[in-house]
């Protein structure tokens, strides 16, 4: 987890990725920056979100994300 | 044909039952539409009381936005479409600069209209998209309108850090939709796919080549764009056949290789324009898709939207450059070099535009305008003016034109034209800051900043830079240098910060 908040942070800095539970909604994260963490994750986590996981609520806060990442590695 | 609104009242007559927008939430007929524009222009012309007014709307892209539009029209007046992202510094300056009376926004955006530095009356779209309807002031305010009268004010960042207005009018709006519609063959059967905002000269084309034709046009919110299963989809159940996107919209849809899930088999056109299109994410589509046709469209917002476009008709490997080809029907380029003249065959030199895609001029800019809306200098009996994209390009053996460069320091980036000299403005502006220039690298697509400053770092800077700046013009690397360079005439030294850039990298 805090190795996906660091990830995170290094993408777009200044945004509170600890609490934020609205990152897409409120327009936190833009379509650029979602292509950059699908892209980090993978290189980080060795983990590739195929194209049909990469929904708004999954990236919507932290957990989730982390959570997406778990289900994926074990599969 | 005089009036953007003639257009919608030939096929309000024929398809008032159809729909001519859409949205997740919302749909509107073209017979609603109108009513729907009518009662807004009519609320419009009652709080101005006058003609060639600027209006500003301070509303997200929605069917909401277009009939404010389309009802600023009906009242004799003109648009200006704010985004609803932009700093309010920004925003207070284009307001300053319009000096408008009427600002229309929405209950979502109310708080923020109201925050700003203006004086004027502000409106709230749903308290007046019911209003009573004054056909006979609509009446009259049409008969005193002409072609050539402004439709609407697209603001675009100028070099001095004041935001610069260009001018369209109904002829250019008129004359650029019939060209859309004949070339790409817009009919009663297309289903356009909106993907660029309102104030981007972009959707000039989604929302004008609609109305001209009786078609039907899906707003696809800005989100979609980020979760290309969700927008594929959407192209799917809405059975969306034409789209005029950005390439960085296409090239997201191609980097998460999405068409290989889900293949919207619809798509029958695939336009972009906007920026330069990365041949390698045009292969992966025309793969998927290999029966649509796709055309590469180039022009800047003073000629309405696009001046030349090229069909592709033949394969491209990734590392070759797509032409921009041809100029449109009813519209005419010429190539002048430093002597204004024309250049050899082959040879480059900058784009210039003659033609009724043209735009008025400047808005209280007399002097910009002078300089790029000049008499064309090939043809010196009778007054013609042309306009001067200040874009370098040459003809390929193909007899297409091909991009080069720019002339001066703006670029293209994501989407949208910027001059560099308005970041460094903003930049410059910031306490502590002693000099900095931008560069920009092509290779990367980033907009890099260089600064002299003694007690602030990268990130201090960025969070002044934020409050200022739109994000498209947020620089994408920044370096501190101790010492700005400069050249012998005293100007900061460019050539030498771009070799300092490729040392560091």
């Amino acid at each position: 987890m805090e190795k996906l908040i660091e990830l995170l942070e290094g993408i777009k800095s200044g945004v509170d990725f600890r609490n934020e539970k609205k990152l897409v909604e409120d327009g936190l994260l833009d379509s650029f920056d979602i292509v950059e963490i699908i892209a980090a994750i993978d290189d980080e986590f060795d983990v590739e979100i195929p194209v049909m996981e990469v929904q708004p609520e999954a990236f919507n806060d932290v957990e989730s994300l982390y959570a997406l990442i778990e289900r994926l590695s074990e599969e | 044909m005089k009036n953007i609104i003639d257009m919608l009242h030939k096929n309000n007559n024929i398809y008032s039952k159809k729909h001519i927008f859409r949205e997740p939430n919302r749909d509107i007929t073209y017979s609603d539409f109108v009513l729907e524009s009518k009662a807004i222009g009519t609320t419009i012309y009652s709080h101005i009381n006058s003609i060639h007014e600027p209006v500003v709307i301070l509303i997200d892209k929605s069917i909401a936005a277009l009939s404010s539009m389309i009802g600023t029209l009906y009242s004799g007046n003109y648009y200006t479409i704010l985004d609803v992202k932009m700093p309010e510094d920004r925003m207070n300056l284009i307001l300053d600069t319009l000096e408008t009376k009427l600002l229309i926004t929405d209950q979502k955006h109310y708080k923020l209209a109201s925050e700003l530095n203006f004086n004027g009356t502000i409106v709230q779209y749903e308290d007046i998209c019911h209003n009573q309807i004054d056909e006979k002031i609509l009446d009259n305010i049409y008969r005193k309108m002409i072609d050539t009268d402004p439709a609407y004010i697209l603001f675009t960042s100028g070099s001095t850090g004041i935001p610069k207005g260009t001018v369209v009018s109904h002829r250019g709006v008129i004359s650029y939709a019939t060209w859309v519609c004949e070339a790409f063959n817009i009919t009663d059967q297309t289903v356009f796919g909106n993907q660029t905002p309102f104030y981007f000269s972009m959707s000039v084309l989604d929302i004008f080549a609609t109305m001209m034709s009786g078609a039907t046009l899906y707003i696809l919110p800005k989100m979609y764009f980020s979760f290309p299963a969700k927008l594929l989809n959407c192209l799917v159940e809405n059975k969306i056949n034409t789209i005029y996107w950005v390439p960085s919209a296409l090239g997201i849809v191609a980097n998460l290789k999405a068409l290989d899930a889900i293949l919207p088999t619809d798509i029958e056109k695939v336009l972009f324009a906007g920026e330069v299109m990365p041949t390698k994410i045009l292969n992966y589509w025309r793969s998927k898709l290999p029966n649509a046709l796709y055309a590469n469209l180039y022009g800047p917002t003073e000629v309405t939207d696009i001046c030349t476009y090229y069909v592709v008709n033949r394969e491209f490997s990734d590392d070759e450059s797509l032409p921009i080809g041809n100029a449109c029907n009813n519209c005419d380029v010429i190539l002048l070099n430093e002597h204004d003249q024309e250049p050899a065959v082959g040879e480059p030199g900058e784009l210039c535009v003659r033609g009724s895609f043209l735009a008025n001029g400047y808005y209280k800019q007399k002097e910009k305008t002078a300089e790029a809306f000049v008499q064309n200098p090939l043809q010196k009996n009778y007054p013609e003016i042309i306009y001067r994209t200040g874009d370098i390009v040459k003809y390929n053996s193909y007899g297409e034109l091909m991009y080069l460069s720019r002339k001066d320091f703006q670029i293209k980036h994501m989407g949208y034209r910027i001059e560099l000299g308005e970041i460094e403005t903003a930049i410059f502006a910031i306490d502590g800051v002693d000099s900095c220039a931008c560069i920009y690298d092509d290779e990367h697509r980033w907009i890099v900043l260089f600064y002299q400053a003694k007690d602030l770092d990268n990130e201090s800077i960025l969070a002044q830079a934020k409050k200022k700046l739109p994000n498209y013009m947020i620089p994408n690397k920044m370096m501190k240098i101790k010492r700005m360079p400069h050249n012998a005439n005293g100007k900061i030294d460019r050539k030498a910060l771009k070799a300092l850039y490729k040392e560091e990298n």
